[in-house]
């Protein structure tokens, strides 16, 4: 970890001494524990509070459009190179105009594991490659990293940058999961009712704050259909239709466009697990478009951004 | 200024006494929320280890959405809207941190002027009796104490609980507070130890908020010159303009009026609004006077910490309840904010 910091430093400060940027793109440590910062180094002294740790769950892509006319360094792990792809091959930014310094990921902490594990109010996180030291008042306990890493991170494939300019450490191994959606196939085998019951609980606690759609770099609609007031699209109050509706939509625009980075989730003040709709577009876009995955290279064409003419059409009668 | 003290044994019996007189709230934990709700039996209240609510507990009075007027459309008074009848059931609401009700008395003065009074607001806060509960332990986000506020702030209470070990002591603040205790058998009467000892457990817990917060230029400083300050455009750079701030913040009160239509009728619903939003301000000819990410941050930082002082004689608008802290996406700090507003050229 502490290396990976290190290495984007330094990154960093050459690229900004060297005015190849104007700006590098990343995380800084944040003033509560368990929280870190996006953060815009416009200097090499600035480049210093640059860090890399298991914290860094806001996903820096999702900056990255109003600089599109600037050249930006950013700060890449799979996920979000996934999503600097992404942005580039729906023409939001130009490739030339980035710098994409690659990070090979470990999988981010998911706080909710490290408060569980946590025998009181945590005063300090440390952690390598392999452990994390959880230091409360007056002790401390070490877990292995793999048992504090967020649900997204666990069933991530991509952990390696898809697309970089340099790579900050030796790529790691990717991890063998043999159904990485294992985890919605409780839920595809309940009735369309039970379903229906099952989806209103995840969101019960929805306060409509949107910020699971402003930390998503793939929501960057300037107009979003919730927003929409000429006509009104949708109900604005904390009746269930409208929160689902509003969800549910959000879920079909990130059919094949959703890279887990899991910004979402990390964002939402309620602990509301937005994936666990956002995952299943994403698993039907895998197995009805020959095993499609988002953004993985800038030459794959986004099934549901190309037209075949010879495309089944079985809807058309 | 009258005490009593409450047994932690009797909790149980309390609860029965009050619960007749009307009904009673308290904190209550669902999975990882910890929220007000109304208790049947002392063991459905989440006192150990409890800090404070995830959301602020201005929805009691201030419900995220709320219906004011409804009509039907067929009828005697077809098409005519009707006031939702407003009659709140009285409640005694036990748990109340000392932040939230300081953020309570603040609210109070905003939803009453010399012109108007926000019935919506006050028909549910009249017929709540708060019984607050001392913060021995403040956690490490609170700032109270940087905001006219304390751990064992009574404003906007009627009865202060402090927790002392194996009982509470109960100080009764109002009128209310009095009558919600009269004739109450559960309670014992307060020893000149209890009082000292509360004393103690109020300043240990207020000397334990290291945060200091210096606002001393900030009232120096014109609006004009903070409005224009530097500062405004780094804090900016992150905010994702999320509505999670306002929306957990105790004393964040913006409101937008919605009419909503159905089959057989239709309502006029008020819900929270969040000036994060570009929809907050945008006018009917499409020009936004806050049209970017900077006049949206910034509003709600001046609203806070120098609108409402020039305003209202030095009240802040914020009372360090540290919500926004904990919960902020970005990690965009308050306390570090006001510490640039203050340092600002």
């Amino acid at each position: 970890m502490q290396k990976r910091t290190e290495k984007i430093k330094e990154i960093a400060k050459r690229l900004l001494e060297e005015k190849k940027v104007d700006l590098v793109l990343g995380h800084r440590k944040g003033s509560i524990v368990l929280k870190n910062a996006p953060y815009f180094a416009y200097t090499p002294q600035e480049a210093d509070r640059l860090i890399w740790d298991g914290n860094c769950r806001n996903n820096p892509a999702n900056f990255l459009i109003p600089y599109k006319d600037n050249r930006v360094a950013i700060v890449a792990q799979g996920c979000v190179s996934r999503n600097v792809v992404g942005l580039i091959s729906e023409n939001q930014v130009k490739r030339e105009n980035l710098y994409i310094i690659g990070v090979p990921c470990l999988g981010m902490l998911s706080p909710e594991k490290v408060a569980a594990a946590s025998p009181g109010n945590i005063t300090e996180i440390k952690e390598d490659n392999e452990k994390v030291v959880i230091t409360t008042n007056g002790s401390s306990v070490t877990q292995a990293r793999e048992a504090l890493i967020r649900d997204n991170c666990t069933q991530c494939t991509h952990r390696n940058p898809v697309l970089y300019d340099e790579l900050v450490a030796e790529t790691v191994k990717e991890q063998d999961i043999p159904d990485r959606y294992a985890y919605l196939s409780e839920i595809e085998k309940l009735s369309p009712e039970e379903r229906a019951g099952y989806i209103d609980n995840v969101f019960k606690n929805c306060i409509r704050c949107y910020a699971c759609r402003d930390a998503c770099p793939i929501c960057y609609c300037p107009e979003c259909f919730v927003d929409k007031f000429s006509p009104q699209w949708c109900g604005k109050s904390i009746d269930s239709t409208d929160v689902l509706s509003y969800h549910l939509i959000r879920a079909f625009h990130t059919a094949g466009r959703c890279t887990e980075c899991g910004a979402c989730e990390d964002a939402c003040p309620m602990g509301i697990k937005v994936r666990m709709i956002t995952s299943k577009p994403e698993k039907d876009v895998k197995e009805n478009y020959e095993g499609y995955e988002a953004w993985l290279s800038l030459e794959a064409k986004p099934p549901l951004l190309t037209f075949k003419l010879d495309d089944p059409q079985p809807f058309i009668k | 200024m009258k005490y009593n003290i409450l047994n932690k044994t009797k909790v149980d019996q309390f609860l029965e006494e009050v619960g007749k007189k009307c009904a009673v709230w308290g904190p209550k934990k669902d999975a990882d929320q910890v929220a007000f709700d109304s208790i049947k039996d002392a063991k459905e209240m989440h006192l150990d280890g409890y800090m404070n609510t995830s959301m602020s507990p201005k929805n009691l009075f201030f419900p995220q959405s709320e219906t004011m007027l409804y009509f039907n459309k067929s009828g005697e008074d077809a098409n005519i809207y009707r006031e939702v009848e407003k009659k709140p059931a009285a409640k005694a609401v036990f748990g109340i941190r000392p932040c939230d009700g300081a953020a309570f008395a603040l609210l109070d003065k905003i939803f009453k002027n010399d012109q108007y009074t926000d019935t919506y607001w006050f028909e549910k806060r009249d017929a709540a009796t708060l019984i607050g509960l001392g913060c021995n332990n403040p956690c490490s986000t609170c700032f109270c104490t940087s905001v006219n506020s304390h751990p064992f702030d009574e404003k906007g209470l009627d009865v202060l609980a402090s927790d002392l070990g194996d009982r509470y002591l109960l100080k009764i603040l109002t009128d209310k507070g009095a009558k919600l205790l009269d004739g109450v058998t559960s309670l014992d009467d307060a020893k000149d130890a209890d009082i000292s000892g509360q004393e103690a457990l109020s300043k240990k817990a207020s000397d334990s908020i290291t945060a200091r917060l210096s606002q001393d230029r900030i009232k120096e400083k014109s609006v004009l010159e903070l409005y224009n300050a530097d500062c405004w455009s780094r804090i900016q750079e992150s905010c994702l303009n999320c509505g999670t701030c306002t929306f957990v913040c105790p004393t964040c009160h913006c409101f937008d009026i919605q009419d909503e239509l159905f089959r057989d009728g239709g309502v006029r619903i008020r819900n929270w609004d969040s000036c994060m939003s570009w929809l907050f301000t945008i006018h009917a000819t499409g020009h936004n006077p806050r049209p970017s990410r900077k006049e949206r941050v910034r509003q709600r930082f001046m609203h806070k910490f120098k609108y409402i002082p020039v305003k209202r004689d030095g009240d802040i608008g914020c009372v360090g309840c540290g919500r926004c802290v904990n919960l902020c996406p970005v990690n965009i700090d308050i306390r570090e904010v006001v510490q640039e507003m203050n340092a600002s050229k």
